[in-house]
Protein backbone atom coordinates (compact mmCIF):
# COMPACT_ATOMS: atom_id res chain seq x y z
CA UNK A 1 0.00 0.00 0.00
CA UNK A 2 1.29 3.45 -0.79
CA UNK A 3 1.27 6.00 2.00
CA UNK A 4 1.08 9.74 1.53
CA UNK A 5 4.12 11.86 2.34
CA UNK A 6 2.28 13.40 5.28
CA UNK A 7 1.52 9.99 6.79
CA UNK A 8 5.11 8.87 6.35
CA UNK A 9 6.39 12.09 7.91
CA UNK A 10 4.24 11.69 11.03
CA UNK A 11 4.95 7.99 11.18
CA UNK A 12 8.70 8.42 10.98
CA UNK A 13 8.83 11.49 13.22
CA UNK A 14 5.80 11.21 15.46
CA UNK A 15 5.14 14.40 17.41
CA UNK A 16 4.31 14.50 21.11
CA UNK A 17 4.73 10.85 21.95
CA UNK A 18 4.34 10.24 25.63
CA UNK A 19 2.27 9.78 28.69
CA UNK A 20 0.98 12.32 31.20
CA UNK A 21 0.08 11.71 34.79
CA UNK A 22 -3.56 10.69 34.65
CA UNK A 23 -4.18 11.68 38.25
CA UNK A 24 -3.18 15.28 37.58
CA UNK A 25 -6.43 17.27 37.66
CA UNK A 26 -5.37 19.35 34.68
CA UNK A 27 -4.99 16.27 32.51
CA UNK A 28 -7.73 14.70 30.42
CA UNK A 29 -7.27 11.25 28.93
CA UNK A 30 -9.09 9.69 26.00
CA UNK A 31 -8.50 6.06 25.16
CA UNK A 32 -10.41 4.68 22.20
CA UNK A 33 -10.35 1.63 19.95
CA UNK A 34 -9.65 -1.98 20.83
CA UNK A 35 -6.68 -4.29 20.27
CA UNK A 36 -8.97 -6.74 18.52
CA UNK A 37 -9.79 -4.13 15.88
CA UNK A 38 -6.13 -3.43 15.31
CA UNK A 39 -5.98 0.06 16.80
CA UNK A 40 -5.95 1.72 20.20
CA UNK A 41 -5.25 5.42 20.72
CA UNK A 42 -4.49 7.11 23.99
CA UNK A 43 -4.60 10.87 23.69
CA UNK A 44 -3.96 13.16 26.65
CA UNK A 45 -4.31 16.90 27.04
CA UNK A 46 -3.08 19.26 29.69
CA UNK A 47 -5.45 22.18 30.16
CA UNK A 48 -4.64 25.58 31.67
CA UNK A 49 -6.92 27.25 34.21
CA UNK A 50 -8.15 29.45 31.35
CA UNK A 51 -9.38 26.38 29.50
CA UNK A 52 -6.65 26.35 26.87
CA UNK A 53 -4.90 23.13 25.87
CA UNK A 54 -1.27 23.69 26.80
CA UNK A 55 0.14 20.34 25.92
CA UNK A 56 -0.93 17.09 24.30
CA UNK A 57 0.60 13.63 24.22
CA UNK A 58 -0.33 10.39 22.53
CA UNK A 59 0.51 6.76 22.16
CA UNK A 60 -1.08 4.65 19.47
CA UNK A 61 -1.16 0.95 18.66
CA UNK A 62 -2.26 0.72 15.07
CA UNK A 63 -1.32 1.12 11.45
CA UNK A 64 0.75 3.99 10.09
CA UNK A 65 -2.35 6.05 9.33
CA UNK A 66 -3.64 5.67 12.88
CA UNK A 67 -0.28 6.75 14.29
CA UNK A 68 -0.16 9.72 11.91
CA UNK A 69 -3.75 10.76 12.70
CA UNK A 70 -3.10 10.87 16.42
CA UNK A 71 0.27 12.57 16.02
CA UNK A 72 -1.32 15.26 13.87
CA UNK A 73 -4.14 15.85 16.34
CA UNK A 74 -1.72 16.41 19.23
CA UNK A 75 -0.04 19.10 17.15
CA UNK A 76 -3.29 20.76 16.19
CA UNK A 77 -4.98 20.89 19.57
CA UNK A 78 -2.12 22.63 21.34
CA UNK A 79 -3.25 26.20 21.94
CA UNK A 80 -6.90 25.43 21.23
CA UNK A 81 -9.73 26.01 23.67
CA UNK A 82 -11.68 22.96 24.74
CA UNK A 83 -14.58 23.98 22.54
CA UNK A 84 -12.35 24.36 19.52
CA UNK A 85 -10.76 20.98 20.17
CA UNK A 86 -14.14 19.34 20.43
CA UNK A 87 -15.09 20.65 17.04
CA UNK A 88 -12.16 19.03 15.30
CA UNK A 89 -13.55 16.93 12.46
CA UNK A 90 -12.22 13.66 11.18
CA UNK A 91 -12.63 14.89 7.61
CA UNK A 92 -10.10 17.67 8.25
CA UNK A 93 -7.63 15.12 9.57
CA UNK A 94 -8.23 12.74 6.68
CA UNK A 95 -7.78 15.55 4.22
CA UNK A 96 -4.54 16.82 5.74
CA UNK A 97 -3.05 13.32 5.71
CA UNK A 98 -4.57 12.36 2.33
CA UNK A 99 -5.94 9.16 3.81
CA UNK A 100 -7.39 6.63 1.36
CA UNK A 101 -11.01 5.50 1.95
CA UNK A 102 -9.98 2.30 3.80
CA UNK A 103 -8.10 4.42 6.31
CA UNK A 104 -10.81 6.95 7.10
CA UNK A 105 -11.61 5.04 10.29
CA UNK A 106 -8.19 6.10 11.63
CA UNK A 107 -9.18 9.75 11.43
CA UNK A 108 -12.54 8.95 13.03
CA UNK A 109 -10.70 7.30 15.88
CA UNK A 110 -8.49 10.37 16.33
CA UNK A 111 -11.58 12.59 16.47
CA UNK A 112 -13.12 10.23 19.04
CA UNK A 113 -9.89 10.32 21.05
CA UNK A 114 -9.75 14.08 21.38
CA UNK A 115 -13.47 14.23 22.22
CA UNK A 116 -12.95 11.56 24.88
CA UNK A 117 -9.99 13.44 26.35
CA UNK A 118 -11.98 16.68 26.60
CA UNK A 119 -14.94 14.85 28.13
CA UNK A 120 -12.65 13.17 30.65
CA UNK A 121 -11.14 16.51 31.64
CA UNK A 122 -14.57 18.12 32.04
CA UNK A 123 -15.82 15.22 34.09
CA UNK A 124 -12.82 15.49 36.41
CA UNK A 125 -13.45 19.19 36.83
CA UNK A 126 -17.15 18.73 37.47
CA UNK A 127 -16.43 16.23 40.23
CA UNK A 128 -14.24 18.68 42.09
CA UNK B 1 22.44 -5.83 -1.55
CA UNK B 2 19.16 -5.60 -3.43
CA UNK B 3 16.46 -3.78 -1.45
CA UNK B 4 14.00 -4.62 -0.13
CA UNK B 5 15.50 -7.95 0.90
CA UNK B 6 13.24 -10.79 -0.17
CA UNK B 7 11.72 -12.66 2.78
CA UNK B 8 8.58 -13.93 1.10
CA UNK B 9 9.58 -17.30 -0.38
CA UNK B 10 6.25 -18.75 0.74
CA UNK B 11 4.44 -16.32 -1.55
CA UNK B 12 6.60 -17.14 -4.52
CA UNK B 13 10.20 -17.94 -5.36
CA UNK B 14 12.34 -16.45 -8.09
CA UNK B 15 13.01 -18.79 -11.00
CA UNK B 16 16.38 -20.49 -10.55
CA UNK B 17 18.72 -19.21 -13.30
CA UNK B 18 19.40 -22.84 -14.34
CA UNK B 19 15.65 -23.26 -14.82
CA UNK B 20 15.29 -20.02 -16.76
CA UNK B 21 18.04 -21.15 -19.12
CA UNK B 22 16.19 -24.37 -19.98
CA UNK B 23 12.93 -22.50 -20.47
CA UNK B 24 14.44 -20.02 -22.87
CA UNK B 25 15.47 -22.92 -25.09
CA UNK B 26 11.82 -23.75 -25.72
CA UNK B 27 10.47 -20.53 -27.15
CA UNK B 28 11.91 -19.23 -30.38
CA UNK B 29 12.26 -20.52 -33.93
CA UNK B 30 15.77 -21.77 -33.09
CA UNK B 31 14.48 -23.52 -30.01
CA UNK B 32 12.15 -26.33 -29.05
CA UNK B 33 8.93 -24.44 -29.76
CA UNK B 34 6.80 -27.19 -31.32
CA UNK B 35 3.41 -28.39 -30.17
CA UNK B 36 4.00 -31.55 -28.14
CA UNK B 37 0.77 -32.93 -29.60
CA UNK B 38 1.99 -32.63 -33.19
CA UNK B 39 2.59 -36.20 -34.28
CA UNK B 40 3.52 -35.56 -37.86
CA UNK B 41 6.93 -33.86 -37.64
CA UNK B 42 10.17 -33.46 -35.74
CA UNK B 43 9.12 -30.22 -34.01
CA UNK B 44 6.27 -32.01 -32.29
CA UNK B 45 8.34 -35.07 -31.43
CA UNK B 46 11.11 -32.97 -29.88
CA UNK B 47 8.64 -30.97 -27.82
CA UNK B 48 6.94 -34.14 -26.67
CA UNK B 49 10.29 -35.59 -25.66
CA UNK B 50 11.05 -32.51 -23.56
CA UNK B 51 7.62 -32.70 -21.91
CA UNK B 52 8.08 -36.38 -21.10
CA UNK B 53 11.55 -35.76 -19.65
CA UNK B 54 10.03 -33.12 -17.39
CA UNK B 55 7.23 -35.50 -16.44
CA UNK B 56 9.83 -38.01 -15.33
CA UNK B 57 11.69 -35.33 -13.37
CA UNK B 58 8.57 -34.37 -11.44
CA UNK B 59 7.61 -38.02 -10.94
CA UNK B 60 11.12 -38.69 -9.56
CA UNK B 61 10.76 -35.91 -7.03
CA UNK B 62 7.64 -37.63 -5.68
CA UNK B 63 8.81 -41.21 -6.29
CA UNK B 64 5.78 -41.60 -8.55
CA UNK B 65 5.11 -43.08 -11.99
CA UNK B 66 5.36 -40.47 -14.79
CA UNK B 67 1.91 -41.58 -15.99
CA UNK B 68 0.51 -40.23 -12.72
CA UNK B 69 1.57 -36.65 -13.47
CA UNK B 70 -1.03 -34.29 -15.01
CA UNK B 71 0.14 -30.83 -16.08
CA UNK B 72 -1.98 -27.87 -14.95
CA UNK B 73 -1.63 -24.11 -14.70
CA UNK B 74 -0.78 -24.15 -11.00
CA UNK B 75 -1.82 -25.46 -7.62
CA UNK B 76 -5.08 -23.52 -7.75
CA UNK B 77 -6.13 -25.43 -10.86
CA UNK B 78 -4.80 -28.70 -9.43
CA UNK B 79 -6.86 -28.21 -6.26
CA UNK B 80 -9.95 -27.41 -8.32
CA UNK B 81 -9.45 -30.37 -10.62
CA UNK B 82 -8.82 -32.78 -7.76
CA UNK B 83 -11.70 -31.73 -5.56
CA UNK B 84 -14.36 -30.92 -8.16
CA UNK B 85 -13.15 -33.77 -10.35
CA UNK B 86 -13.59 -36.34 -7.58
CA UNK B 87 -16.82 -34.80 -6.28
CA UNK B 88 -18.43 -34.84 -9.71
CA UNK B 89 -17.23 -38.31 -10.60
CA UNK B 90 -18.09 -40.03 -7.32
CA UNK B 91 -21.21 -38.11 -6.31
CA UNK B 92 -23.39 -41.16 -6.65
CA UNK B 93 -21.30 -42.79 -3.92
CA UNK B 94 -21.72 -39.91 -1.53
CA UNK B 95 -21.67 -36.16 -1.19
CA UNK B 96 -19.59 -35.57 1.90
CA UNK B 97 -16.11 -34.01 1.88
CA UNK B 98 -13.74 -33.36 4.78
CA UNK B 99 -11.14 -30.60 4.81
CA UNK B 100 -9.67 -28.17 7.34
CA UNK B 101 -10.26 -24.55 8.25
CA UNK B 102 -6.68 -23.58 7.46
CA UNK B 103 -6.46 -24.79 3.88
CA UNK B 104 -5.46 -22.41 1.11
CA UNK B 105 -8.33 -20.48 -0.48
CA UNK B 106 -7.93 -22.62 -3.60
CA UNK B 107 -9.26 -25.54 -1.54
CA UNK B 108 -11.69 -23.64 0.69
CA UNK B 109 -13.41 -21.74 -2.09
CA UNK B 110 -13.62 -24.86 -4.22
CA UNK B 111 -15.37 -26.58 -1.31
CA UNK B 112 -17.70 -23.60 -0.92
CA UNK B 113 -18.64 -23.94 -4.57
CA UNK B 114 -19.39 -27.63 -4.09
CA UNK B 115 -21.59 -26.75 -1.12
CA UNK B 116 -23.60 -24.55 -3.46
CA UNK B 117 -23.93 -27.59 -5.72
CA UNK B 118 -25.37 -29.65 -2.90
CA UNK B 119 -22.30 -31.28 -1.39
CA UNK B 120 -21.72 -31.25 2.34
CA UNK B 121 -18.32 -30.18 3.66
CA UNK B 122 -16.84 -30.60 7.14
CA UNK B 123 -14.17 -28.02 7.96
CA UNK B 124 -11.97 -29.37 10.74
CA UNK B 125 -10.25 -27.21 13.34
CA UNK B 126 -6.50 -27.59 13.73
CA UNK B 127 -5.06 -28.07 17.20
CA UNK B 128 -3.40 -25.06 18.85
CA UNK B 129 -0.16 -25.87 17.04
CA UNK B 130 -1.89 -25.71 13.67
CA UNK B 131 -1.81 -29.46 13.06
CA UNK B 132 -4.78 -31.41 11.72
CA UNK B 133 -4.83 -34.43 13.98
CA UNK B 134 -5.33 -37.72 12.06
CA UNK B 135 -7.77 -38.77 14.77
CA UNK B 136 -9.94 -35.74 13.96
CA UNK B 137 -10.20 -37.04 10.38
CA UNK B 138 -11.06 -40.53 11.57
CA UNK B 139 -13.82 -39.10 13.78
CA UNK B 140 -15.29 -37.01 10.97
CA UNK B 141 -15.49 -39.81 8.39
CA UNK B 142 -19.00 -40.92 7.45
CA UNK B 143 -20.43 -43.58 5.18
CA UNK B 144 -21.07 -40.97 2.50
CA UNK B 145 -17.61 -39.35 2.71
CA UNK B 146 -15.93 -39.48 -0.69
CA UNK B 147 -12.91 -37.23 -0.24
CA UNK B 148 -10.56 -35.83 2.39
CA UNK B 149 -8.44 -32.83 1.42
CA UNK B 150 -5.66 -31.73 3.79
CA UNK B 151 -2.59 -29.68 2.99
CA UNK B 152 0.94 -30.93 3.59
CA UNK B 153 2.68 -27.69 4.65
CA UNK B 154 0.58 -24.69 5.57
CA UNK B 155 1.39 -21.57 3.56
CA UNK B 156 0.99 -19.11 6.41
CA UNK B 157 2.49 -20.87 9.38
CA UNK B 158 4.59 -23.61 7.77
CA UNK B 159 3.41 -26.49 9.96
CA UNK B 160 3.57 -30.00 8.51
CA UNK B 161 0.63 -32.37 8.70
CA UNK B 162 1.16 -36.09 9.13
CA UNK B 163 0.06 -37.06 5.65
CA UNK B 164 1.19 -40.69 5.97
CA UNK B 165 -0.97 -41.22 9.05
CA UNK B 166 -4.03 -39.59 7.48
CA UNK B 167 -3.55 -41.72 4.35
CA UNK B 168 -3.68 -44.90 6.41
CA UNK B 169 -7.05 -43.85 7.79
CA UNK B 170 -8.62 -42.79 4.50
CA UNK B 171 -7.37 -45.80 2.54
CA UNK B 172 -8.68 -48.21 5.16
CA UNK B 173 -12.12 -46.63 4.71
CA UNK B 174 -11.94 -46.47 0.93
CA UNK B 175 -12.10 -42.68 0.94
CA UNK B 176 -9.97 -40.71 -1.52
CA UNK B 177 -7.28 -38.43 -0.11
CA UNK B 178 -6.10 -35.21 -1.75
CA UNK B 179 -3.07 -33.27 -0.50
CA UNK B 180 -2.17 -29.70 -1.39
CA UNK B 181 1.62 -29.93 -1.43
CA UNK B 182 2.29 -26.55 -3.05
CA UNK B 183 4.34 -25.42 -0.06
CA UNK B 184 6.18 -28.65 0.62
CA UNK B 185 7.25 -30.08 -2.73
CA UNK B 186 10.97 -29.79 -3.22
CA UNK B 187 11.49 -28.71 0.37
CA UNK B 188 10.16 -31.58 2.42
CA UNK B 189 10.55 -35.20 1.36
CA UNK B 190 7.47 -36.65 -0.34
CA UNK B 191 7.52 -40.37 -1.07
CA UNK B 192 4.21 -40.99 -2.71
CA UNK B 193 4.93 -44.73 -2.99
CA UNK B 194 5.09 -44.94 0.79
CA UNK B 195 2.10 -42.68 1.46
CA UNK B 196 -1.50 -43.55 0.74
CA UNK B 197 -2.22 -40.31 -1.04
CA UNK B 198 -4.50 -40.42 -4.09
CA UNK B 199 -4.16 -36.90 -5.42
CA UNK B 200 -1.50 -34.27 -4.81
CA UNK B 201 -1.24 -30.67 -6.00
CA UNK B 202 2.04 -28.96 -6.86
CA UNK B 203 2.95 -25.47 -7.96
CA UNK B 204 6.12 -24.67 -9.92
CA UNK B 205 6.54 -21.14 -8.62
CA UNK B 206 6.98 -22.25 -5.03
CA UNK B 207 9.98 -24.38 -6.01
CA UNK B 208 12.04 -21.99 -8.16
CA UNK B 209 10.10 -22.74 -11.33
CA UNK B 210 7.80 -20.49 -13.34
CA UNK B 211 4.42 -19.08 -12.28
CA UNK B 212 1.36 -20.37 -14.10
CA UNK B 213 2.55 -23.97 -13.95
CA UNK B 214 1.51 -26.84 -11.75
CA UNK B 215 0.90 -30.54 -11.50
CA UNK B 216 -1.81 -32.78 -10.21
CA UNK B 217 -0.58 -36.21 -9.23
CA UNK B 218 -3.35 -38.74 -9.87
CA UNK B 219 -2.78 -42.25 -8.51
CA UNK B 220 -3.06 -45.22 -10.90
CA UNK B 221 -3.11 -48.07 -8.39
CA UNK B 222 -5.66 -48.06 -6.89
CA UNK B 223 -7.01 -46.04 -9.74
CA UNK B 224 -8.51 -42.61 -9.13
CA UNK B 225 -11.12 -41.31 -11.56
CA UNK B 226 -11.80 -37.62 -12.18
CA UNK B 227 -14.31 -35.68 -14.15
CA UNK B 228 -12.40 -33.20 -16.31
CA UNK B 229 -12.97 -29.52 -15.56
CA UNK B 230 -11.38 -28.30 -18.79
CA UNK B 231 -12.68 -29.82 -21.98
CA UNK B 232 -11.07 -29.76 -25.40
CA UNK B 233 -8.47 -31.75 -27.26
CA UNK B 234 -8.30 -34.53 -24.69
CA UNK B 235 -4.75 -33.84 -23.56
CA UNK B 236 -3.37 -35.42 -20.39
CA UNK B 237 -5.47 -38.55 -20.86
CA UNK B 238 -8.60 -36.47 -21.02
CA UNK B 239 -8.16 -35.03 -17.56
CA UNK B 240 -6.95 -31.62 -18.63
CA UNK B 241 -7.23 -30.35 -22.18
CA UNK B 242 -5.12 -27.56 -23.57
CA UNK B 243 -1.92 -27.38 -25.59
CA UNK B 244 0.98 -28.19 -23.30
CA UNK B 245 3.17 -25.18 -22.49
CA UNK B 246 6.52 -26.76 -23.27
CA UNK B 247 8.68 -23.99 -21.80
CA UNK B 248 6.70 -23.92 -18.55
CA UNK B 249 6.71 -27.68 -18.25
CA UNK B 250 10.43 -27.92 -18.94
CA UNK B 251 10.93 -25.26 -16.27
CA UNK B 252 8.96 -27.19 -13.73
CA UNK B 253 10.80 -30.40 -14.59
CA UNK B 254 14.19 -28.77 -14.19
CA UNK B 255 13.08 -27.12 -10.94
CA UNK B 256 12.00 -30.53 -9.63
CA UNK B 257 15.29 -32.15 -10.65
CA UNK B 258 17.31 -29.43 -8.91
CA UNK B 259 15.10 -29.61 -5.81
CA UNK B 260 15.59 -33.36 -5.58
CA UNK B 261 19.35 -33.19 -6.08
CA UNK B 262 19.88 -30.36 -3.62
CA UNK B 263 17.14 -30.89 -1.05
CA UNK B 264 19.40 -32.13 1.73
CA UNK B 265 22.13 -29.55 1.43
CA UNK B 266 19.52 -26.82 1.04
CA UNK B 267 17.72 -28.03 4.14
CA UNK B 268 20.95 -27.78 6.11
CA UNK B 269 21.71 -24.32 4.81
CA UNK B 270 18.26 -23.01 5.59
CA UNK B 271 18.33 -24.60 9.03
CA UNK B 272 21.50 -22.65 9.78
CA UNK B 273 19.94 -19.42 8.54
CA UNK B 274 16.83 -19.99 10.57
CA UNK B 275 18.89 -20.54 13.70
CA UNK B 276 20.80 -17.35 13.00
CA UNK B 277 17.51 -15.49 12.72
CA UNK B 278 16.15 -16.83 16.01
CA UNK B 279 19.44 -16.32 17.80
CA UNK B 280 19.36 -12.74 16.59
CA UNK B 281 15.95 -12.17 18.14
CA UNK B 282 16.83 -13.82 21.45
CA UNK B 283 16.15 -11.64 24.40
CA UNK B 284 13.29 -9.70 22.81
CA UNK B 285 10.26 -9.83 25.06
CA UNK B 286 6.82 -11.04 24.05
CA UNK B 287 7.60 -12.56 20.69
CA UNK B 288 5.99 -15.82 19.69
CA UNK B 289 6.41 -18.33 16.90
CA UNK B 290 2.98 -19.25 15.53
CA UNK B 291 2.37 -22.92 14.86
CA UNK B 292 4.15 -26.04 15.99
CA UNK B 293 7.80 -25.57 16.88
CA UNK B 294 8.93 -29.07 15.89
CA UNK B 295 6.53 -30.12 13.15
CA UNK B 296 7.22 -27.44 10.58
CA UNK B 297 9.02 -26.51 7.40
CA UNK B 298 12.08 -24.62 8.58
CA UNK B 299 11.98 -21.90 5.92
CA UNK B 300 8.81 -20.38 7.37
CA UNK B 301 8.82 -18.22 10.47
CA UNK B 302 5.47 -16.72 11.38
CA UNK B 303 6.09 -14.51 14.36
CA UNK B 304 3.79 -12.41 16.53
CA UNK B 305 5.29 -9.31 18.12
CA UNK B 306 2.89 -8.68 20.93
CA UNK B 307 1.63 -5.10 21.46
CA UNK B 308 2.80 -4.04 18.01
CA UNK B 309 0.35 -3.81 15.14
CA UNK B 310 1.38 -5.73 12.02
CA UNK B 311 0.74 -3.13 9.38
CA UNK B 312 2.76 -0.45 11.14
CA UNK B 313 5.49 -3.03 11.62
CA UNK B 314 5.46 -3.75 7.90
CA UNK B 315 5.80 -0.03 7.30
CA UNK B 316 8.85 0.09 9.56
CA UNK B 317 10.42 -2.96 7.99
CA UNK B 318 10.54 -1.17 4.69
CA UNK B 319 13.77 -2.80 3.60
CA UNK B 320 12.30 -6.27 4.08
CA UNK B 321 9.78 -7.83 1.72
CA UNK B 322 7.62 -9.81 4.15
CA UNK B 323 3.93 -10.49 4.54
CA UNK B 324 1.59 -9.77 7.39
CA UNK B 325 -0.95 -11.97 9.10
CA UNK B 326 -3.09 -8.94 9.53
CA UNK B 327 -5.31 -8.14 6.61
CA UNK B 328 -5.81 -4.61 7.87
CA UNK B 329 -5.05 -3.24 4.44
CA UNK B 330 -8.48 -4.37 3.36
CA UNK B 331 -11.43 -2.51 4.78
CA UNK B 332 -12.48 -5.55 6.75
CA UNK B 333 -9.87 -5.33 9.54
CA UNK B 334 -10.04 -9.11 9.66
CA UNK B 335 -6.94 -10.82 10.92
CA UNK B 336 -5.77 -13.99 9.18
CA UNK B 337 -8.29 -16.84 9.28
CA UNK B 338 -5.43 -19.29 9.77
CA UNK B 339 -4.11 -17.61 12.90
CA UNK B 340 -7.63 -17.22 14.20
CA UNK B 341 -8.26 -20.95 13.71
CA UNK B 342 -5.23 -21.63 15.92
CA UNK B 343 -7.06 -19.77 18.66
CA UNK B 344 -4.80 -16.73 18.59
CA UNK B 345 -6.37 -13.59 19.99
CA UNK B 346 -7.15 -10.95 17.40
CA UNK B 347 -4.38 -8.72 18.64
CA UNK B 348 -1.80 -11.48 18.43
CA UNK B 349 -2.97 -12.22 14.91
CA UNK B 350 -2.79 -8.52 14.09
CA UNK B 351 0.80 -8.41 15.27
CA UNK B 352 2.08 -11.29 13.17
CA UNK B 353 4.57 -11.21 10.32
CA UNK B 354 5.57 -14.10 8.10
CA UNK B 355 9.27 -14.29 7.28
CA UNK B 356 10.03 -16.97 4.73
CA UNK B 357 13.53 -17.72 3.53
CA UNK B 358 14.90 -19.84 0.73
CA UNK B 359 17.56 -20.69 -1.79
CA UNK B 360 18.96 -17.21 -2.28
CA UNK B 361 18.79 -15.93 1.31
CA UNK B 362 22.21 -15.06 2.74
CA UNK B 363 23.59 -14.65 6.26
CA UNK B 364 23.93 -10.96 5.56
CA UNK B 365 20.21 -10.81 4.70
CA UNK B 366 19.39 -12.41 8.04
CA UNK B 367 21.61 -10.04 10.01
CA UNK B 368 20.07 -7.06 8.27
CA UNK B 369 16.57 -8.33 9.03
CA UNK B 370 17.35 -8.95 12.69
CA UNK B 371 18.72 -5.44 13.11
CA UNK B 372 15.72 -3.90 11.39
CA UNK B 373 13.22 -5.94 13.38
CA UNK B 374 14.84 -4.98 16.67
CA UNK B 375 14.80 -1.29 15.85
CA UNK B 376 11.26 -1.29 14.50
CA UNK B 377 9.73 -3.28 17.33
CA UNK B 378 11.30 -1.16 20.05
CA UNK B 379 10.26 2.02 18.29
CA UNK B 380 6.67 0.85 17.91
CA UNK B 381 6.50 -0.41 21.47
CA UNK B 382 7.61 3.03 22.65
CA UNK B 383 4.59 4.30 20.74
CA UNK B 384 2.19 1.62 21.95
CA UNK B 385 -0.24 2.30 24.79
CA UNK B 386 -0.70 -1.45 25.09
CA UNK B 387 3.00 -1.93 25.77
CA UNK B 388 2.76 0.73 28.52
CA UNK B 389 -0.16 -1.09 30.07
CA UNK B 390 1.62 -4.43 29.83
CA UNK B 391 4.65 -2.91 31.55
CA UNK B 392 2.36 -1.47 34.24
CA UNK B 393 1.00 -4.93 34.85
CA UNK B 394 -2.48 -4.26 33.43
CA UNK B 395 -4.30 -7.38 32.22
CA UNK B 396 -5.43 -6.32 28.75
CA UNK B 397 -8.09 -9.00 28.55
CA UNK B 398 -9.87 -7.34 31.49
CA UNK B 399 -9.94 -3.84 30.00
CA UNK B 400 -13.25 -2.58 28.69
CA UNK B 401 -12.40 -1.25 25.26
CA UNK B 402 -14.35 1.47 23.55
CA UNK B 403 -15.19 -0.18 20.24
CA UNK B 404 -15.81 2.07 17.33
C1 LIG C 1 -0.92 -24.12 -0.11
C2 LIG C 1 -1.14 -23.46 -1.43
N1 LIG C 1 -2.06 -23.95 -2.28
C3 LIG C 1 -2.29 -23.37 -3.47
C4 LIG C 1 -1.60 -22.26 -3.88
C5 LIG C 1 -1.91 -21.66 -5.22
O1 LIG C 1 -0.93 -22.01 -6.13
P1 LIG C 1 -0.84 -21.35 -7.56
O2 LIG C 1 -0.36 -19.95 -7.32
O3 LIG C 1 0.17 -22.18 -8.31
O4 LIG C 1 -2.17 -21.41 -8.19
C6 LIG C 1 -0.64 -21.71 -3.02
C7 LIG C 1 0.11 -20.50 -3.36
O5 LIG C 1 -0.36 -19.41 -3.50
C8 LIG C 1 -0.42 -22.33 -1.76
O6 LIG C 1 0.46 -21.81 -0.91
Amino acid sequence: MAYSEQVIDHYENPRNVGKMNDSDENVGTGMVGAPACGDVMRLQIKVSDEGIIEDAKFKTYGCGSAIASSSLVTEWVKGMSLDEAQELKNTTIAEELALPPVKIHCSVLAEDAIKAAVADYKEKRAKK
Amino acid sequence: MKLPIYFDYSATTPVDPRVAEKMIECLTMDGNFGNPASRSHLYGWKAEEAVETARRQVADLLNADPREIVWTSGATESDNLAIKGVAHFYQKKGKHIITSKIEHKAVLDTCRQLEREGFEVTYLDPDKDGIIQPQAIADALRDDTILVSVMHVNNEIGVINDIAAIGEITRAKGVLFHVDAAQSAGKVEIDIAAMKVDLLSLSAHKMYGPKGMGVLYVRRKPRVRLEAQMHGGGHERGMRSGTLATHQIVGMGEAAAIAKAEMHQEHERITTLRKRFWDGLTGMEEIFLNGSEGQRYIGNMNVSFNYVEGESLLMSLKDLAVSSGSACTSASLEPSYVLRALGLSDEMAHSSIRFSIGRFTTEQDIDEAVAEIRTAVSKLRELSPLWDMFKDGVDLSKVEWVHH
